[in-house]
């Protein structure tokens, strides 16, 4: 019997913001396997890192939470699960506009998301006040 | 980061040592600061040479970083950066306030 993926890994810690290059740099390491373009590379790592760091900074708010990374390979792509068990997104579709940030006193640019989006092939939000939010994304990486 | 400054032609450049996230902007940031408060440059540079990885935490902090130098009357420049970087930095439209050069060799020194 054949798995749906080739590949999976799953990764837990502390919404710390010293763990946001520990994120990104163990995601990409995983994705190597795939064997994917520097430029692929650098991709996924710069979305883990606005992911993982919107945990931090939103979810959590700079409080003491758990971060859920899940990476599953399938033969042409990855796909990356991101969730936190924070606050909740109040509106997703403002959330997700350029620009639009609900911290700029922390000089956040509000351009998480939309690089989420343009450096990933698919990305998906889902939140629950109160609850957590997940991103999903993935990243097609096709053999030349 | 490594900060020079050439009291001469009063520029501050500054050399970033570390890959740009949300963790490492906030040092940045206060070092940067802290340097631009105290001399007054008419122009900081931002040599990216050595940065190999920057998200949007990055955007944050040069737009942070070209109001505390505008503040003083200076000008905020950026050189060196590497191709994967500058995608993010035309993405927030930066350029209209910074200016980008490439190949910038040790301007530090001029």
């Amino acid at each position: 019997m054949k798995n749906l993926y080739e590949n999976e890994m799953r990764l837990e810690f502390l919404s710390k913001s010293n763990n946001e290059a520990f994120a990104r740099i163990t995601v990409a390491a995983f994705a190597s396997q795939l064997d994917p373009t520097i430029e692929q590379l650098a991709d996924i790592k710069t979305a883990v890192s606005e992911a993982v760091t919107n945990c931090i900074i939103h979810a959590y708010e700079e409080k003491e939470g758990i971060i859920k990374i899940v990476c599953k390979l399938f033969a042409d792509s990855i796909v990356i699960e991101i969730s936190d068990t924070g606050r909740g997104i109040e509106n997703i579709e403002e959330a997700k506009k350029p620009l639009y940030t609900s911290k700029p006193n922390l000089e956040r640019s509000g351009m998480g998301f939309t690089i989420m989006e343009s450096f990933m092939d698919e990305m998906n939000v889902e939140s629950v006040l109160g609850l957590g939010t997940k991103v999903t994304m993935k990243k097609i990486i096709t053999k030349e | 980061m490594n900060c020079i400054y050439t009291p001469s032609s009063k520029l501050l450049t500054l050399e970033i040592t570390e890959e740009i996230d949300h963790h490492t902007a906030e040092k940045i940031r206060r070092r940067a600061d802290y340097e631009i408060q105290r001399h007054m440059p008419r122009k900081t540079i931002f040599d990216f040479n050595s940065v190999t990885f920057m998200d949007s935490a990055g955007i944050g902090m040069i737009i942070g970083r070209y109001k505390m130098a505008a503040n003083f009357g200076g000008t905020l420049e950026i050189v060196n950066v590497k191709p994967s970087i500058k995608r993010i930095l035309e993405m927030s439209g930066i350029f209209k306030l910074v200016e980008i050069k490439e190949n910038i060799v040790n301007e530090k020194f001029v």
